[in-house]
């Protein structure tokens, strides 16, 4: 839209009625949908809220107080904290190893990058059907597998120390295909002309990788980041649907903060207490995506 | 990443078989589950355990099961009625407003968008608990266009949506619009007649992933759906365990049953959504 210099106030005025009667109703939905419950959620964290009693008494920060003490929010937290730590650089590091495979070749690589997707659009939950079964300790094939190689079979999910990396398996599972679409995606804007002038001045591969395509990929490694953090802070359907008759198990080893939050709202409707736990998450989810763009779009800018 | 400078006289490069080696055993591992669950569903209940990789005597047992005697096309009709909405309200809307923050010069344009782009970070279970009081007060989870309502109202607008039309929009030449606006064209005809049709790969990667992320939705239908016929099908498979007692050879069924038409679209779609991806990631 160029603003033509004849009655440029009368062009401008027409324009911004046109955009706000346009934005209208997306903006009602964005204000009733998103902003107001977000206010809700913080006001509700203030009360003793269930849904299930006649009183809902003010109690001020007394939530607030509770969580510092709770054992279960501060597994919760912590499991959140390892799925994130496990999950998100192990996606990175085997998306950029198989793209920078998949860009070496040429002959299948469409139909090589499609099969890597084709996790990613999978149900969850019918995926996590099928890795309980791959993963029973019974009559999983893993086990089959590792017995056949002379290694003792593993109970995995049904373990409080192995059913974290298994459920963190399968996250990383499904979301591999979108690292590497990302990636080759990232790895193809590299203009070639670097690689040709860094070989003619004798830098070896490794040097090319280290000094040229990682720092380019800059802005791509930074969206995985923060995306993927993002995702597994709110890790829920994976977890539910592994374990559905005890969520967040054995003892307690797979719970994440979201679906701690369920439990709370929707299986003991203490709501208030649950908003101060979503308060939390939230807080946290603000503070590493602002930390992280600010730090790691800064490192290579030189 | 000498593949770039590499000349087509050295194809039989090792480190290129490597990749291929390499590339093909990950392969294995990522379509093992599919391959496991496609053929666990063929077996019988009395082979179900015995650790074959082949049924001995493949059967459709478990499909005429799962389609007779369970809701899974009940859940599969809700699934589709749902995703097909919001879908279809996503690309309405958010083309509208990606297109008015990407052309319009206005007060507020600025601020409007990044408003909607930091809705992204709220978490979605920092909203559920609200949205349930809400739905709850209003009486909306126990009737008929009530329920379908509550399920599908968070999905009716994404701000991902907004961001990836507004990327397109912008790209497009202002001059075409301009002409339409010299020979009197409406302003939403100018949207809807020459803007829109500009866009259509943008509008199928879209639509193809709404679609995908409401077919998948899982936390809000679990906590709104109230009565069993509204279950979706995320729904109606999780809870397969209680109703069905653990029937391994019914849930692989049914887990086929679900994966399959997603893969097909996948299949069909493939590149516009693999653009899409591209597209966000690399302007994002």
């Amino acid at each position: 839209m160029r603003v033509r210099p004849a009655r440029p106030g009368t062009l401008r005025r027409r324009q911004t009625r046109t955009a706000y009667t346009f934005l209208l109703v997306p903006l009602l939905f964005f204000l009733v949908v998103r902003f107001i419950p977000t206010f809700l959620a913080l006001r509700l964290s203030l009360f003793d809220w269930n849904i299930l009693k006649e009183q809902q008494p003010f109690v001020g920060l007394e939530n607030y107080r509770t969580l510092l003490e709770d054992e279960k929010f501060g597994q919760a937290l912590k499991n959140t904290a390892l799925y994130t730590v496990i999950g998100v650089p192990l996606q990175i590091a085997l998306g950029l190893i198989l793209a920078l495979m998949l860009g070496r070749i040429r002959a299948l690589r469409g139909l090589y990058r499609a099969l890597y997707f084709a996790p990613y659009v999978t149900p969850i939950v019918a995926a996590a059907w099928v890795w309980q079964w791959l993963f029973s300790p019974q009559f999983g094939p893993v086990n089959t597998v590792l017995m056949w190689l002379h290694i003792p079979p593993q109970a995995f999910l049904t373990s409080p120390h192995q059913a974290l990396a298994t459920t963190a398996g399968l996250v990383v599972w499904q979301n591999l295909g979108f690292q590497v679409v990302l990636f080759l995606a990232g790895l193809a804007a590299i203009p070639r002309s670097y690689y040709e002038a860094a070989e003619i001045d004798g830098a070896s591969g490794g040097q090319a990788f280290w000094r040229i395509t990682l720092p380019l990929l800059n802005p791509t490694i930074v969206f995985s980041v923060v995306t993927g953090t993002i995702s597994y802070l709110q890790l829920f359907t994976q977890v539910v649907n592994l374990n559905f008759t005890d969520q967040g198990g054995p003892l307690g080893s797979t719970m994440t903060v979201a679906l701690y939050i369920y439990q709370l709202a929707f299986g003991r409707y203490q709501m208030g207490y649950a908003s101060a736990v979503t308060v939390i998450l939230f807080v946290i989810i603000l503070a590493i995506t602002l930390l992280q763009l600010k730090f790691l779009t800064r490192r290579y800018d030189t | 990443m000498t593949a770039a400078v590499s000349s087509p006289r050295r194809r039989a490069d090792p480190r290129t078989l490597l990749a291929y080696a390499a590339l093909t055993l990950g392969i294995v591992v990522t379509l093992f589950p599919f391959a496991w669950m496609l053929l666990t569903s063929l077996k019988s209940f009395q082979e179900l355990f015995n650790l074959a990789f082949f049924p001995a005597a493949p059967t459709l047992d478990n499909y005429r099961q799962v389609l007779t005697e369970t809701k899974f096309l009940e859940w599969f009709g809700n699934s589709l009625l749902v995703a097909g909405v919001t879908t279809v309200s996503v690309l309405f809307f958010d083309s509208l407003v990606g297109y008015t923050l990407a052309k319009f010069d206005f007060p507020g344009k600025n601020l409007i968008f990044i408003l909607i782009l930091s809705t992204l970070m709220i978490p979605t279970e920092m909203l559920v608990i609200p949205w349930f009081v809400g739905v709850t007060d209003l009486h909306l989870t126990r009737s008929v266009p009530g329920a379908y309502f509550s399920i599908m109202f968070p999905g009716l607008m994404s701000a991902f949506g907004v961001f990836l039309m507004r990327q397109f929009f912008e790209s497009l030449p202002d001059d075409l619009l301009e002409a339409a606006r010299i020979d009197g064209m409406h302003e939403f005809g100018i949207f809807w007649h020459i803007a829109l049709p500009l866009v259509r790969p943008a509008l199928a990667s879209l639509a193809i992933f709404t679609f995908l992320g409401n077919w998948n939705a899982f936390l809000w239908p679990l906590i709104v759906i109230q009565q069993p016929q509204f279950r979706t099908l995320p729904v109606g498979t999780a809870l397969f365990n209680g109703e069905a007692g653990t029937q391994w050879g019914l849930i692989m069924a049914a887990s086929s049953l679900a994966v399959i038409p997603v893969l097909l679209v996948f299949a069909l779609f493939q590149r516009q959504i693999i653009e899409g991806i591209v597209l966000t990631g690399l302007k994002g």
